[in-house]
């Protein structure tokens, strides 16, 4: 293990912070070792498909900025739920779930992107509308992956301790 | 059509995103996110690049909607910021979400600019 080009863990680390890929975590320093590596990029690259054709499929229903909103809320929800599942808690153990749900669908799906895009453009037209959309959106994904993560922690946690 | 072209764009940003995030914390040892910060960073540097050429509709859906959009994520950024806070580094998560949002904001408006301006 002391030869492993990877960055040693922190001490007070055992579980990820970056949901996408964190070194710190034993399993994910590895995860592109070998021929594995094409299997995570490619159900990364399969999920990111999927998440940014819904993404795009919402935007065409409902053309406003309130979309990049929702999507970005609802999948910061999701994120929470799944990297308690995934990561925390341990309930889910198989090695592609976090890469396929997580870097990809939920990653394709959200967009930073596009927040500060739209953020730029209502800021020349109007600045508190611009300063409401860009608090409302921080304001909403961080409520939402909090609810999600705790809601998930609760649940897991009270399956686990039933008799 | 356009949405074929939103999954080549996203097929290629996701892993893309992936790959840059390991590839910054290879060099970067640190709790604080700098591979997802560079990410979104330089993705929106990217799509105010193509908002200011007004490049033709497929070539947005394709570079902007699909590749930017999947190369950037707000799931990502929401749930280090939640960790970060929840793991008493307070600072760290104030840091993530101001530096995120301006940095991202400052790239888009630059690549806006230097492509030719925001206005439409």
């Amino acid at each position: 293990m002391s030869e492993h080009p990877y960055p040693p863990s922190h001490g007070l680390r055992s579980e990820a912070i970056d949901p996408d890929v964190d070194l710190h975590a034993p399993a994910q320093r590895i995860e592109t070792e070998g021929p594995r590596k094409w299997k995570v990029l490619a159900v990364v690259a399969a999920g990111g498909a999927i998440g940014a054709s819904t993404r795009y499929g919402v935007s065409q229903l409902w053309p406003s900025v309130w979309a990049t909103f929702a999507v970005n809320a609802f999948g910061c929800l999701l994120i929470g739920v799944l990297m308690v599942l995934v990561s925390e808690r341990g309930v889910v153990t198989r090695p592609l779930v976090r890469p396929f749900l997580g870097v990809g669908v939920l990653g394709g799906f959200t967009t930073f992107s596009a927040y500060v895009l739209d953020f730029a453009r209502l800021l020349e037209r109007h600045r508190a509308g611009a300063l409401l959309y860009a608090a409302a959106t921080l304001a909403a994904a961080m409520g939402a992956v909090w609810l999600g993560a705790s809601a998930a922690r609760r649940l897991v946690d009270r399956r686990r301790s039933a008799p | 059509m356009n949405w074929v072209l939103v999954v080549v764009g996203a097929t290629v940003g996701a892993p893309l995103r992936y790959l840059m995030d390991r590839e910054i914390q290879l060099r970067h040892d640190s709790v604080f996110p700098w591979g997802t910060f560079a990410v979104n960073a330089s993705g929106s540097f990217v799509l105010g690049l193509l908002a200011g050429a007004s490049i033709a509709s497929g070539s947005y859906e394709l570079l902007g909607t699909g590749l930017c959009g999947a190369l950037t994520t707000y799931s990502t950024f929401s749930y280090e910021t939640l960790r970060l806070a929840e793991r008493g580094w307070l600072l760290l998560a104030l840091a993530n979400v101001a530096g995120s949002v301006l940095v991202g904001l400052g790239a888009v408006i630059l690549g806006a600019d230097l492509a030719g301006g925001l206005a439409r």
